[in-house]
């Protein structure tokens, strides 16, 4: 079954974000909001990405990734991307998003 | 007489693979025109990453159409292909708000819409992925974004 929902899981403080099969502007929407209600509710202060499902990614994902970036970094919390397929990582590269956002 | 070789040669310059699509602006349709696309350029025997560009350059393109031209307000999104030898020329119109500033438009980081989580890497993303790109608009008429990406250049 394709996964076109955005799936959150909260475990000690760590907020697990797991990213459909294609991250555009449409599978993104309400990302911001949703996260933002779990990082408040539950004092979130590491947030990892999980791209082992996703095999497409436009710009919209990078601004999901950065906003997410920016939102933690002011409340002192980390962000951390996971299971990236080649593609994925090429898409990331090219944006710089690695430069602030570590593969773990 | 004259009138129907007329009418033979025009078919003959016409000639070639060609698409039209047109759908309304909705955010899901992005993936639709994904599919669409990916599916045309198929017979050009491209390589997963070719296949991956042209699919993301598309998806900025149309993203852009539904944001941007539109600014979520219902339009039609037109998209027409065309493949001449081993080249696609994929031209993505919109009858939106059109983009005051091209240039401007185009450089890496800009947006248009601040307020919300946008990269500002879409145009840089069309320009990494296809061969060429070229944006013709006019404000209050509309957007039409032209890319060209040739197939089996294993140059790079």
């Amino acid at each position: 079954m394709e996964q076109t929902q955005v799936n959150y899981e909260v475990t000690e403080g760590n907020l697990i974000i797991r990213l459909p099969e294609e991250v555009d502007d449409h599978n993104c929407q309400g990302i911001k909001v949703a996260t933002e209600h779990i990082i408040n509710e539950k004092n979130i202060k590491t947030i990892i990405f999980d791209c082992s499902k996703t095999v497409f990614m436009d710009s919209s994902g990078i601004g999901i990734l950065l906003g997410r970036y920016k939102k933690m970094k002011g409340v002192g919390g980390e962000v951390y991307i996971h299971g990236e397929n080649t593609r994925i990582k090429k898409i990331l590269k090219m944006s710089g998003v690695y430069q602030i956002i570590k593969s773990i | 007489m004259n009138q129907i070789i007329k009418v033979v040669e025009n078919n003959v310059e016409t000639k070639g693979e060609k698409m039209k699509l047109e759908f309304g602006s909705y955010s899901h349709n992005e993936a639709f025109a994904r599919v669409v696309v990916s599916a045309f350029m198929a017979r050009l025997d491209p390589t997963v990453e070719e296949l991956e560009d042209v699919k993301t350059a598309v998806s900025e393109a149309v993203t852009n159409a539904i944001i941007h031209g539109y600014k979520n307000t219902y339009g039609i999104v037109e998209i027409r292909g065309e493949i001449e030898e081993n080249t696609i020329k994929i031209s993505i119109h919109d009858d939106g708000v059109g983009i005051e500033n091209i240039k401007k438009a185009m450089e890496p980081l800009y947006t248009g819409a601040k307020e919300s989580e946008r990269s500002g890497m879409g145009f840089s993303f069309m320009e990494a992925f296809m061969d060429e790109v070229e944006v013709l608009s006019k404000v209050g008429e509309g957007t039409t974004v032209v890319m060209k990406k040739t197939i089996g250049n294993r140059t790079v």
